[in-house]
């Protein structure tokens, strides 16, 4: 059923929405840019940024964006001098507690608080003084945790939490040294689907096989499937020099850019020294390297010669359910057309 | 106690309890509240105990186990019934006396008496006592009178019968019209009409309904919630029975410190007795109305005494505030319509409903109605809770029932509304005091923290205090509360420390004015309060420790010389006699001086100066 | 699966039944998830282990390994005694209900409590939820399939459906849990010994014919063998020469003594891979193959949506795609193959694939995919099967019995092991196991026991036992855990250190010819220590 639309002004400019929208979504589809660093798609709105402040013409304080619902009528401005000035210093807030490691981060280029601080050109903050100490949790080998570039956001916990049911982190300690942490720092027990990591927007958060592989912007993306199970995630490689360095999932795909930890760090076996680099051919009981046209042939003959000799019924298939549907029919046409018999299956049982 | 079925049955209960309560009954009443426990009341019971039964007199002297009294500076307090005499700080061995004398024969015992500090006037009955003589008590009248782990006594007193009214005499819609009608707001600090609150729950879709008492008591230096649960937790559960009755709850949670054992058994007791009574359960005196009341104690973070905070902790999560709305009236507690109160809030309750809206809101002032218990202390000769009218101005609060600061030190500034409050100096003392007043001083009501000072006190460190206080309880949710409360401390006690700039009172105000316009929650909003209003009254203090790096109070370590002034001693040698590392060399009739090797900066010397002269 | 998987979040009731949802489909499970903990569906979990599931289920049905069919034909008994079936789709949409009724009737709830272990309140409790939704879905896989009687579970799963009308509808359906990226895919191109792409029936000689033409060769319409049949086969000496692509039988097929037995037996076995396998070490020739991030192509997940992967680096070595590989081989075995592209290649399959007939590349890439059926270039794609009317016109419940596992634990073989997949590791490992973060986390197969049956024959977590089956034995370390049941111990099969189905029991489902890889009856012996 549609949702009877309901009219407000945003910035002096009316516009229409549907009433269980919240101000940053009409917003956002209005092309109203307001700045927000905890608001995070499919997870609960959390409030915790206040970068999403507006003013709404008649309520005393300024509110959430991303948790207050619209109302017909409403006044809102997003872009006065009070708000521009309480966000800066929000940012300067940020940035007086945040390890200044841009040349070295992963995130560098791909950083909300980077692009916040050139917004605003806040090159110096004013407010100098305690940092938290960089305290790296390091102790599995996907995901790498820096507490001094965490902002927090709540990103991570909400995603750990409310997408993957998990709970593996919290927020632990109070005041300033509040952090991201496993509750009563028991060991973590994580599923290590990464989802806090493209969740993550700054640095605090990164992959531990993309490290130092070259940043997300550096790489070429080329978009597909997830070779593993049968759910059909759509993943984007990241590729530099030829390697996939990394990957991520568009929160538009149909897995919502959600992955597991093989989907998201599963694809070293790619340039795994194992890989078979060319034919093999047994000889004296050994294989042994052969060249493409040997080794075609010599399969060619031999099933030319098992078909003669036995009968088509006495060659047999198996395909790949890990191949592509173009394979597989090609596989089962050549059972059928070529070696003439249906003695074609693969392991779907299995 | 057998269970009661009926209004019937309830009213004839309470007939039998009133008959047996002997208005002419000798009453030793000694208070066993956590103040006069911790002086020492529990022992100077069993003595009264052991005495009477010495005498012979079990059968005519009743001895009363009551909650706190209020006077805390004095206790052990004994009253003693029908007279009301008031003896104070009695001890063990003062028994005896009492009874021989007082009891036996009717004598008074003049070193037991209360002394004003500054007439010398002794007072031999409680209402005349000067800290009580300008209260007006009313939610703490029965506290001094009955046995809180006893449900007789409250219903003895006239308890329950404004949840009996409300259930068979009236609507839920006409109970939230009363107490709209009466004008009470909510005494935990935000001071939201109650009756509004229970009116948005009670038309909210959804069920069920949670009522959640706050008894998170979490300002330093407050305590009257505590004092109520622990001395009749029977009128805080009525008031939560009716305001559930109100807006259709039938559960209640009281959300209560761990750090309150005293206050935890007696609601246990209580809530047990409710139950076997049938006051609490289900189908209460046979009705269709069912309400159970669970405790969940809490763990003592500040934040927590955040309505949302609150809510998540009773979750089981983590006790962090969420964006309003959606309002816990419409999704609260599991998601559900929810109304929370505070304790004195609930405990307003009954009375509005046994003496009508009418009788309620002529206590007070246009917008602040009734009365509101205030916990008294600092540098003040009478500390203690005081519950005063609304209107009452903080002079008579400070002077009249505090006896103002003692040693006859001079007033300075009453800091008001917790941790998050605002300090107020001598030129407002006589603005009459109600929500409003307050917030336009620069302070808040807040929970009713009221700590004096004096000139020894210097007020960058005061806000340096509370300051520190807040960032340490800070959830670290928000990042102006975290990040921007840090750096405000920082910037305040670098002032302390006589490395503070002209900039930064500059910058101050600005963090002060962005974390209160940002941040998330009220515990982030009135963070800079501390601040602010001391900005606003004391500007002078922190240019002297800025510009002249000096502290005129003699109070920031960093900034004493630990000089003895020689034109201002008085050269009598107490400086000598108290300090601890012999730094101080004295000779009669003349001016003493401090070997800095020698002194360890714990300022004994300066804090027994009689003249302020050590600088 | 007749429902897409974001229909499983829009479903009031999910009962999910032989499926670990959590770690053999972790995308899928965020879906449950979401059902239970945002729109506020109940969720019913039928298995013998505490998965990751039960803890926000309401209801676990914690049923004794191979004791499905006797678990739903109660809840059926259940729904029909209380009223509960959906008499009008009975009615419109089935046929066979009586014959089926009067099966299900002799499952009363005592004789179902005893034979599943589960309380007969619990059972009750579960039919009225699963039939009183307004949508239901049971999600299923292998713990339903892989039994003799895997055939018969998933027509008891499907009688369960029809009877409530929870099929063909949107968010309620039969959805099997696909456990491969292209299982869907192969099956849909006629991978399979008795059916053409699209699962047109060999048989039907008119489409026979039709692939006869377009192929310009005489095709045989006698149906072929199935894996397990084709090993036996070559045991038998019936079968001389196999071609594996992408396939490691010896890890992955029951008793792989027997396997290894049959593919000695070969006179000539090709191997296709991009690693040397433990299939490919016993080939005659091995032909280097690449890996997804090296091919262009279409698959087709377990929702039937056809998705396109993408090249997106140069070939490791001298790899060749294996549809090149493919079209060399058939090219010099006089059959020419010359397809351009894969492109190319897709266009033959929609011609040939009614069901994939209306898919280009272009709208694919477009349109985020397409789900079969999708029979002309205007068909938006299918979101959920059997709407209005089934594949066969009316839908035919199926009586079935229970029957018990073809090998029950006894005195000598007092355990009774179950074997599948973790979720730090994918199939036979060849993958997985050659990613060092997935094997520093996972580093190798654990035999999961529960802390009583550990206690009673002396072993201590992370002690090496000996697993033996009367097909073989294994060493591997104990785990104690506390999602076992007494009695019953797991064992993942990625393994080729401690290779699970060196035990398994190769007996079959006769009709969908699947071994019974979840129940096999197994003893475990302290390793003697001091050697």
């Amino acid at each position: 059923m549609e949702e009877k639309k309901i009219y407000l002004s945003i910035n002096g400019k009316e516009v229409a929405s549907a009433p269980s929208q919240t101000i940053l979504e009409v917003a956002r589809e209005n092309k109203v840019f307001i700045p927000t660093l905890c608001d995070c798609q499919n997870l609960s709105p959390f409030g915790a940024c206040r970068l999403c402040l507006v003013e709404v013409a008649g309520l005393p304080k300024l509110v959430p964006a991303c948790s207050t619902p619209v109302a017909a009528g409403m006044k809102i401005r997003t872009d006065s001098e009070k708000i521009d000035q309480y966000r800066r210093l929000i940012v300067e807030l940020l940035l007086s507690d945040h390890e200044p490691d841009c040349m070295f981060c992963e995130k560098a280029g791909d950083c909300l608080l980077q692009d916040l601080a050139y917004q605003y050109g806040l090159k110096n903050s004013r407010l100098k003084g305690e940092r938290r100490a960089a305290l790296i949790d390091d102790s599995n080998p996907f995901i790498e945790r820096d507490n001094s570039k965490c902002i927090l956001c709540g990103r991570c916990v909400r995603v750990c939490d409310e997408v993957q049911g998990v709970s593996a982190i919290g927020f632990i300690g109070r005041g300033f040294q509040t952090r991201i942490g496993t509750p009563f720092n028991r060991k973590l027990n994580c599923e290590f689907c990464g989802q806090c990591i493209a969740s993550c927007p700054v640095g605090a958060l990164t992959s531990k096989p993309a490290r130092r592989k070259g940043r997300k912007w550096q790489t070429r993306w080329v978009k597909t499937i997830c070779p593993y199970c049968g759910c059909g995630c759509n993943l984007t490689l990241h590729i530099k020099d030829n390697e996939i360095v990394g990957v991520h999932s568009d929160s538009s795909s149909p897995n919502e850019g959600y992955l597991c930890s093989k989907g998201r760090f599963g694809y070293e076996f790619v340039h795994h020294p194992d890989r078979l680099q060319f034919p093999l051919i047994r000889k004296g009981g050994q294989l042994v390297r052969a060249e493409w046209y040997e080794a075609l042939r010599l399969v060619a003959t031999k099933f030319q010669e098992i078909k003669s000799r036995h009968g088509n019924n006495t060659l047999a298939g198996l395909s790949s359910a890990k191949c592509t549907n173009e394979e597989n029919y090609l596989f089962q046409k050549f059972v059928r057309a070529v070696l003439g018999t249906n003695n074609v299956d693969h392991c779907a049982r299995l | 106690m057998k269970k009661i079925n009926s209004r019937e049955e309830f009213d004839q209960l309470k007939k039998e309890l009133e008959m047996l309560y002997n208005q002419n009954k000798k009453r030793i009443i000694v208070c066993k509240g956590t103040g006069c426990t911790a002086s020492g009341s529990v022992k100077v019971i069993e003595a009264f105990e052991q005495e009477i039964e010495r005498a012979g007199l079990s059968d005519t002297v009743e001895i009363k186990r009551t909650g706190c009294h209020g006077f805390c500076e004095k206790g052990p307090i004994v009253a003693i019934l029908p007279e009301d005499i008031f003896y104070q700080q009695v001890s063990v061995e003062d028994v005896p006396e009492i009874i021989e004398r007082t009891i036996r024969k009717g004598d008074l015992i003049d070193k037991l008496l209360y002394q004003d500090p500054k007439t010398k006037q002794k007072y031999v009955y409680t209402h005349d006592v000067p800290f009580y003589a300008k209260q007006k008590r009313i939610i703490f009248h029965h506290n001094g009178l009955i046995d809180p782990t006893r449900i007789e006594d409250y219903l003895g007193f006239g308890g329950y019968e404004a949840f009996v009214k409300a259930i068979f005499e009236m609507t839920p819609e006409e109970v939230i019209d009363e107490v709209k009608k009466s004008g009470l707001r909510g005494r935990g600090g935000g001071g939201f009409l109650t009756g509004l609150k229970w009116e948005f729950c009670s038309k909210a879709k959804g069920k069920p309904k949670y009522l959640i008492c706050n008894a998170d008591e979490g300002d330093p230096g407050a305590f009257m919630d505590r004092s109520l649960l622990e001395g009749n937790p029977h009128l805080v559960l009525e008031g939560m029975l009716i305001a559930g009755y109100a807006i259709g709850a039938h559960r209640g949670y009281i959300y209560v410190r761990a750090e309150y054992p005293l206050a935890i058994t007696n609601l246990k007791i209580a809530i047990a007795q409710g139950q076997e009574l049938g006051i609490l359960g289900q189908n209460i005196l046979g009705t269709d109305f069912s309400f159970d009341v669970m405790i969940k104690e809490g763990a003592g973070a500040f934040v927590c005494g955040e309505e949302t905070a609150l809510m998540a902790s009773i979750e089981g999560r983590r006790g962090m505030p969420r964006p309003r709305p959606p309002f816990p009236a419409v999704k609260g507690l599991w998601g559900k319509p929810s109304n929370i109160n505070n304790v004195e809030t609930f405990a307003n309750v009954p009375f509005i409903i046994t003496k009508g809206s009418q009788w309620y809101s002529e206590i007070g002032t246009e917008k602040s109605k009734g009365t509101k218990i205030f916990a008294l202390a600092g540098k003040v000769n009478n500390t203690g809770l005081v519950e005063v009218p609304m209107g009452i101005t903080l002079r008579e609060i400070i002077f009249d029932i505090g006896g103002g600061p003692p040693k006859g030190r001079k007033f300075k500034a009453v800091q008001l509304g917790g941790p998050s409050g605002g300090c107020i100096p001598e030129e407002h003392l006589d603005v009459p005091i109600d929500y409003d007043s307050l917030i336009s001083l620069g302070a808040i009501m807040g929970s009713g923290g009221m700590i004096v000072m004096d000139a020894a006190n210097c007020m960058v460190d005061v806000a340096r205090f509370f300051l520190e206080f807040i960032q340490n309880e800070s959830c670290g949710k928000c990042i102006p509360c975290r990040i921007g409360t840090k750096r405000m401390l920082e910037i305040v006690t670098r002032i302390t420390e006589g490395k503070g700039e002209e900039a930064d009172l500059e910058l101050l105000q600005e963090l002060a004015e962005g974390i209160k316009a940002t941040a998330l929650c009220g515990l982030g909003q009135t963070a800079p309060n501390p601040v602010l209003s001391t900005l606003r009254y004391f500007a002078d203090e922190y240019r002297a420790h800025i510009l002249e790096k000096r502290c005129p109070a003699h109070c920031c370590i960093a900034l004493i010389k630990f000089e003895v002034d020689v034109d201002l001693c008085k050269r009598c040698g107490l400086c000598k006699k108290v300090c601890p590392a012999g730094a101080v060399s004295w000779m009669p009739k003349t001016a003493a001086s401090i070997n800095k090797s020698l002194c360890i900066k714990c300022k004994t010397c300066i804090e027994n100066c009689p003249a302020q002269a050590i600088i | 699966m007749t429902n897409s998987i974001a229909e499983i979040s829009q479903a009031k009731a999910i009962l999910v039944i032989g499926s670990n949802t959590t770690e053999a489909h972790p995308i899928i499970a965020l879906q449950v998830k979401k059902a239970v903990r945002k729109n506020g569906s109940k969720l019913i979990v039928a298995d013998p282990r505490p998965i990751a599931l039960t803890k926000i289920a309401d209801i676990w049905l914690q049923l004794r390994p191979g004791t499905n069919i006797a678990l739903l034909n109660g809840m059926m008994k259940v729904i029909i005694d209380e009223g509960l079936a959906d008499q009008r789709f009975i009615a419109e949409r089935t046929e066979g209900y009586e014959e089926f009724k009067k099966v299900v009737d002799r499952y009363d709830l005592e004789l179902v409590s005893q034979i599943t272990g589960v309380p007969a309140s619990l059972i009750q409790e579960a039919a009225r939820i699963y039939a009183q939704a307004e949508a239901a879905s049971i999600l299923y896989a292998m713990g339903v399939t892989q039994h003799r009687s895997g055939t018969d579970q998933v027509l008891a799963i499907a009688n369960l459906a029809m009877l409530t009308g929870n099929v063909g509808k949107e968010n309620s359906g039969v959805n099997p849990l696909r456990g491969q990226n292209n299982v869907q895919g192969a099956c849909d191109m006629g991978c399979l010994p008795n059916v053409l792409p699209g699962y047109q029936s060999i048989a039907d000689p008119h489409i026979l014919s039709r692939f006869e033409e377009k192929w310009g060769v005489s095709l045989s319409n006698k149906p072929g063998l199935t894996v397990t049949e084709i090993f036996q086969g070559a045991l038998a000496g019936e079968i001389k020469g196999l071609y594996i692509m992408g396939e490691n039988p010896m890890l992955s097929d029951p008793d792989i003594h027997k396997v290894e037995k049959a593919l000695r037996s070969l006179d000539f076995l090709v191997v296709q891979d991009i690693f040397l396998t433990e299939t490919a070490q016993m080939a005659d020739v091995v032909l280097p193959a690449v890996s997804f991030a090296e091919k262009e192509g279409t698959v087709t997940n377990t929702e039937r949506r056809v998705q396109k992967m993408n090249k997106a680096i140069q070939t490791v070595g001298e790899g060749m795609e294996d549809w090149k590989i493919i079209c060399e081989l058939a090219t010099l075995m006089g059959y020419p193959m010359r397809y351009r592209c894969a492109e190319e290649i897709f266009q033959e399959i929609a011609d040939l694939t009614p069901s994939y007939g209306g898919m280009t590349y272009q709208r694919i890439e477009q349109e985020g995919g397409l789900q079969w059926p999708c029979p002309s270039t205007q068909h938006p794609g299918t979101k959920y099967l059997h709407h209005r009317r089934f594949a066969r016109g009316l839908g035919k419940f199926t009586p079935v019995e229970y029957s018990p596992p073809a090998e029950i634990a006894d005195a000598e073989y007092p355990f009774t092991l179950t074997t599948g997949r973790k979720l730090f590791h994918y199939h036979t490992g060849s993958m997985s196991r050659r990613v060092a973060p997935l094997q520093e986390i996972y580093p190798e197969g654990y035999l999961e026991i529960s802390a009583e049956d550990a206690q009673a024959i002396n072993v201590a977590s992370h002690e090496e036992v000996v697993v033996k089956s009367r097909r073989g034995e294994i060493k591997v370390r104990a785990l104690i855990s506390d999602r076992m049941p007494r009695g019953v111990v797991f064992l993942p099969f990625h393994f080729h250190e401690s290779p699970a189905n060196a035990l398994t029991n190769p007996v079959i489902d006769p009709v969908a010819k699947i071994p019974e890889l979840k129940v096999c009856a197994v003893k475990i012996e302290r390793l003697a220590t001091g050697d």
